[in-house]
């Protein structure tokens, strides 16, 4: 990786880690009476060790070939590699805590365990550490396809897939010591929280600048929602984390807002990340990957774009359907509650655009589980946008809200849609990123392909039945008016429902090393090397016409 | 007070620009000259040249 840099970038990385060290150090420092001052110390341990790492290939020598010559892949590669480990992490604490729910016992009685920690630890590691990897490494690969034009320097680019993995480390660390801000998908502290804004302001500079350089006329769409993603991201993330920390040497701070805007706040920022990160960048993703393996191009270029703008503009007023019978102004809900019916027609328009570029190549379909992978995703976008739809729809939600049918919803969007199409786009680019023939095992892609679609039927059948059923529970009077059962009597009926999910989240945690196995295997294992062959063993040259026998004869 | 103009904001203004912002959308998407443009950018995706043009 440093051998690729020139010598002017290997000392800006050395001047960078420097000032991380010292504020890691300045941290440690500030706040040695609390647990801030582990991540003070863990900031400093990793800077040194990545400056010892710089050291060590410092004096390699420059890079002679013209760069302009290739793409620059070392971030993509990194941060697909990142992105499957941290798959595999949040995925096995998020079975683990399936387990918990299901046996409670199994916190194993320490507060780092609980499910009140671990929770975000999961959502957090899938999230941000899995799907933000694909899709910062993802783009990078897109942006410069598209553009045909190389990243223009080297090291912001590595700058932006190490900083952001230190801010997801800083992130699930800090929840098992305890540190959190309560805001959902938002739990950071605000010190880690000014460090993203750091990485991400770097990479909105390295896209654009990329796309400044493009030798391509035209921005092709992935880019767009890839922009979208970056843009929008950087906005939430700041809005939703305005705080005032209660000192430079804690890790507690107290959020702008308050009672009704602070809920508002954090939905207009949930629901956003779902649209924005969830949905925009995964949706880059698959109008680049997808038309390239199927060897088509898109159904409708125009139709892309009309659903680009239409999920843009219309998402970002859905938030308030997380609030339904809530303090905020009824108007504010219906709102929310319109807009996320309307957003129906671009996202099914995203979808049916999917798979109609498909027509034609259903029989690669068939054949080639990376494919596969991606149509499954788009159907499973198509159904989550219409469960989405419907549930905000205040009458449904009165059913739906607070009950498991939520956590079906999450993952039918999560597990069909979003990682599908990550598993689909890695097992698509990491061939060609590490220039192999094809995966080091096509057939355990078909493993992983049917592991992760039967797990995530099995979770999401559980949760659609769990969440129905608590819903009516909640909601049964008895003769005298009052409630007829008991939370703990829901609670009960939950139980085999709570087993289920746990197993379809184990086969998809299977599913998920299966493909590290399987991407490790690919680039630790260099292709044979093929023996080039001598003279002789090429056929006889043929004399047009003297040796070919004539069809007629 | 302020709730109340942005209720008024909200329910005019607001809802003219989005319904204006996709009529201007669907226009220049299907403008008849754009075609050219967006059919060579799709299947400019599809080359196999894996390397940037000078």
């Amino acid at each position: 990786m440093i051998e690729q840099l020139t010598t002017i970038e290997r000392q800006r990385a050395l001047v960078l880690l420097l000032a991380v060290t010292f504020g890691g150090l300045f941290v440690l420092i500030a706040g040695k009476d609390e647990v801030l001052g582990i991540h003070g110390a863990l900031i400093m341990l990793l800077s040194i060790a990545a400056i010892f790492y710089v050291l060590a290939g410092y004096f390699a020598p420059e890079p002679t070939a013209p760069r302009e010559d290739s793409y620059y892949d070392e971030p993509a590669k990194a941060g697909i590699l990142l992105a499957m480990g941290w798959a595999a992490f949040g995925l096995f604490i998020g079975d683990w805590v399936a387990w918990q729910l299901a046996y409670p016992s199994l916190n194993f009685e320490a507060g780092w365990t609980s499910f009140g920690r671990l929770r975000p630890v999961h959502t957090t590691s899938v999230i941000f550490g899995f799907g933000g990897n694909a899709l910062i490494a993802t783009s990078f690969y897109v942006m410069q396809r598209t553009s045909r034009a190389r990243i223009p320097d080297q090291l912001s680019p590595l700058f932006v897939v190490f900083g952001y993995n230190l801010f997801c480390l800083l992130a699930v660390t800090g929840y098992m010591m305890g540190i959190t801000q309560s805001k959902e998908y938002a739990e950071p502290e605000w010190y880690a929280d000014l460090w993203l804004v750091v990485v991400w302001v770097t990479y909105l500079i390295v896209y654009l600048r990329t796309l400044a350089h493009r030798k391509e006329p035209h921005i092709y769409v992935a880019n767009w929602y890839y922009l979208a993603f970056v843009l929008v991201v950087a906005m939430l993330h700041i809005v939703n984390n305005l705080a005032v920390p209660v000192s430079f040497g804690s890790a507690k701070s107290y959020s702008l807002f308050s009672g009704v805007q602070d809920a508002m706040t954090q939905w207009w920022y949930g629901h956003n990340a779902v649209a924005f990160f969830l949905t925009a960048g995964f949706l880059g993703m698959m109008y680049y990957f997808l038309p390239k393996r199927a060897g088509r191009p898109l159904f409708s270029y125009r139709l892309s774009i009309i659903s680009f703008w239409g999920i843009t503009f219309l998402y970002m007023w859905a938030g308030s359907h997380h609030l339904h019978y809530t303090a905020l102004p009824q108007w504010v809900q219906t709102l929310g509650m319109t807009f996320s019916v309307i957003l129906l027609v671009p996202s099914w328009t995203a979808a049916a655009n999917a798979l109609l570029t498909l027509n034609g190549a259903w029989h690669r379909v068939r054949d080639d589980a990376t494919l596969r992978f991606m149509m499954v995703a788009a159907v499973f976008y198509g159904i989550t946008t219409f469960e989405g739809s419907f549930l905000a729809i205040r009458a449904v939600n009165s059913l739906s809200h607070y009950t498991d049918w939520t956590i079906g919803h999450v993952h039918a969007g999560a597990l069909g849609w979003v990682a599908m199409i990550t598993f689909g786009s890695i097992y698509a680019a990491v061939p060609w990123l590490w220039k192999r023939e094809s995966m080091y095992s096509p057939r355990l892609v078909e493993w992983h392909f049917w592991l992760a679609l039967a797990g995530t039927i099995i979770y999401v059948l559980a949760m659609w039945n769990s969440g129905i059923i608590q819903g009516l529970m909640w909601r049964t009077y008895n003769a005298q008016g009052t409630l007829a059962y008991s939370f703990i009597d829901s609670l009960i009926e939950m139980h085999p429902y709570y087993i289920a999910r746990a197993v379809g989240g184990l086969l998809f945690l299977i599913g998920g090393l299966i493909g590290c196995y399987n991407v490790w295997m690919t680039v630790r294992i260099a292709p044979p090397q093929l023996v080039p062959e001598s003279a002789a063993d090429y056929p006889e040259p043929t004399v047009p016409g003297a040796a070919a026998p004539q069809a007629a004869e | 007070m302020l709730h109340d103009n942005l209720v008024w904001l909200a329910k005019s203004a607001g809802l003219f620009y989005l319904v204006a912002l996709s009529i201007v959308i669907v226009a220049w998407v299907y403008w008849p000259s754009n075609k050219k443009r967006y059919d060579r950018a799709a299947a400019a995706i599809l080359q196999d040249d894996d390397r940037p043009l000078p």
